[in-house]
């Protein structure tokens, strides 16, 4: 018999899941539940991006392409990322083709951390970069991002945070799960901080695309001295609604992006063919689609914030991705509780905020990725629920 | 902002004012003056609910029929779809481009009586010169409205 407690990585088996995982657990098996739980689109990915993978396939497009990704692709990137972030990158060797954002966010994590290093985290933020920087033998070193500060960090928690053996800062904006960005001015207060450092920032970009309310996103590296410090993680699910395609990208200065490639060559090999094929077109002849979406989160968007607060869950205007973050601390419940009960008596289905990290409580996140009805209706069983618990 | 209102208005004209406003950023009043504004002019002709009559056990039988027409001096295209519009039966009617004139859609509660309005009225009139009835045997979407159910496999959760 073998003792699984001694084969596996105590490393990895020491990462604890999530007390919420029960939750989620209970919440999946559920039947006819009105979920606003969920982290990709519901649009379908467009037609003339899945038809450009289909016609990759009949042209018999099936083999390994290069490790970085197929040069065209990368033409594209870099042409793409010029024209909306104003920051040049040089095809051969400055962009890397990815599965999804995630593993661009793994290997860089990967490429720069070990036993030692601590790593800066925003948190509440997405779950995966604590995660990665344990299993790189990193510390993560977490930042609680505050409400009152719209969720963005300062440079006061950026200098508090850092220590001599800071090796990286996550940046992930726009947020999941707060909808929080960091405009032009806020980048620049935390570039001031970094400037005199070796730290590197990882910017997860993945929600570039989706911000709202007319001022457009502002890339990390296109701030003034950044671009030799930072990767830019980006990539094609959220933008054109292509999340099984599992097609990303990292964007970064050659000497670490030849590392991050190295990592992929041997862990990956190279990013899904077909799908290289379909974001090519995503890439050219997308931006028409990505207005078309924006327009139609933005008005599910002013619907579930206005929604949240008409029921007196306080919940600020996220002004990118797809989620608002409403407080529900005026329940008297924890975020667990909260959602727990409006599970098992509406059927509705939110995630609680400490999913995201601890500084989540007393907030839950709510998806907008559906329809205006879906989302109404869920407002309305929230509200039933609210006036039931008094 | 009125083509963003009559987009909404053209996906779900059961929006309240009050969302309709939330959805624009703009405030009720304005949103309400200017639907008011729509109806008046005639921008709006109207608001129905999107049925799906195969729903129904009763289901009524729908055709799509190619009128080719031969218009007069004093009787044009216009005289003879006033003269075909009026009939109840009659849910629509189009003028074409191509290989006829005039489109029209038919609801009837029987093959039989769609064969016998195209047979006795619509053949009848003087300027009709031929016609070809097609059944419609399924609507997958009408008006914009997806009539087969869903399929969103995203499952409950994904952070």
């Amino acid at each position: 018999m073998i003792d699984y407690n001694k084969v596996l990585n105590q490393s990895f088996v020491d990462i604890k899941p999530s007390g919420i995982r029960k939750f989620f657990d209970i919440a999946e098996q559920m039947k006819d539940v009105i979920s606003l739980g969920v982290g990709e689109p519901d649009f379908p990915t467009p037609w003339h991006i899945r038809s450009e993978g289909i016609r990759s396939l009949e042209k018999g497009k099936t083999r390994y392409t290069s490790n970085h990704g197929l040069l065209t692709m990368r033409e594209e990137i870099s042409k793409f990322v010029d024209r909306k972030y104003g920051v040049k990158y040089d095809p051969v060797d400055e962009i890397l083709v990815t599965v999804g954002g995630s593993e661009a966010i793994d290997g860089a994590i990967r490429a720069l951390v070990g036993p030692g290093d601590e790593v800066i985290i925003p948190q509440p933020s997405y779950v995966c970069y604590e995660p990665i920087t344990i299993l790189a033998g990193g510390t993560p070193v977490i930042i609680e991002t505050k409400a009152e500060n719209e969720f963005k960090i300062t440079p006061e928690e950026l200098r508090a945070a850092i220590s001599p053996r800071t090796k990286a800062l996550i940046l992930p904006y726009p947020c999941n799960p707060t909808g929080a960005v960091m405009r032009k001015s806020d980048l620049e207060a935390i570039a001031q901080v970094l400037k005199e450092t070796n730290i590197i920032v990882i910017s997860d970009e993945i929600y570039a695309e989706l911000t709202f309310g007319g001022e457009k996103h502002t890339c990390f590296a296109a701030i003034d001295g950044m671009r030799e410090r930072t990767i830019v993680v980006n990539g094609f699910s959220k933008a054109y609604s292509m999340t099984g395609w599992r097609m990303g990208y990292a964007c970064g200065p050659r000497e670490i992006l030849n590392q991050i490639t190295k990592i992929h060559q041997f862990a990956i090999m190279c990013a899904p063919t077909t799908s290289q094929y379909a974001a090519i077109e995503a890439l050219k002849n997308g931006d028409e689609d990505i207005a078309r979406m924006v327009e139609e989160y933005d008005m599910r968007r002013r619907i579930i914030v206005d929604g949240f607060n008409k029921l007196g869950l306080t919940c600020r205007e996220p002004l990118g991705a797809f989620y608002a973050f409403p407080c529900i601390s005026s329940t008297g419940m924890t975020s667990e509780e909260f959602c727990e009960k409006l599970l098992y008596s509406k059927s509705v289905a939110l995630v609680p905020g400490p999913a995201f990290g601890k500084g989540g409580e007393g907030f839950v996140r709510a998806s907008y990725c559906y329809s205006i009805d879906h989302i109404k209706t869920a407002l309305e069983r929230i509200g039933e629920f609210l006036k039931e618990i008094g | 902002m009125n083509i963003k209102l009559l987009k909404l208005l053209g996906k779900n004209a059961r929006y309240s004012v009050a969302e309709l406003a939330t959805m624009l950023g703009a405030d009720e009043k304005t949103v309400k003056d200017q639907i008011f504004e729509m109806e008046k002019s005639g921008l709006i002709r109207g608001y129905k609910a999107v049925i799906d009559w195969e729903k129904l056990d009763s289901a009524a039988v729908s055709a799509l029929i190619e009128l080719k027409v031969s218009p007069q001096a004093d009787y044009g295209f216009e005289e003879i779809a006033k003269r075909v519009m009026m009939y109840p039966e009659v849910e629509s009617v189009y003028l074409m481009s191509g290989g006829y004139d005039l489109c029209v859609t038919v609801r009837s509660k029987t093959f039989q009586q769609v064969a016998m309005f195209v047979a006795k009225e619509l053949s009848t009139i003087d300027a009709v010169v031929s016609t070809a009835t097609h059944f419609i045997l399924r609507r997958y979407k009408e008006l914009d409205v997806i009539l087969t159910d869903g399929d969103d496999d995203r499952g409950n959760f994904s952070l």
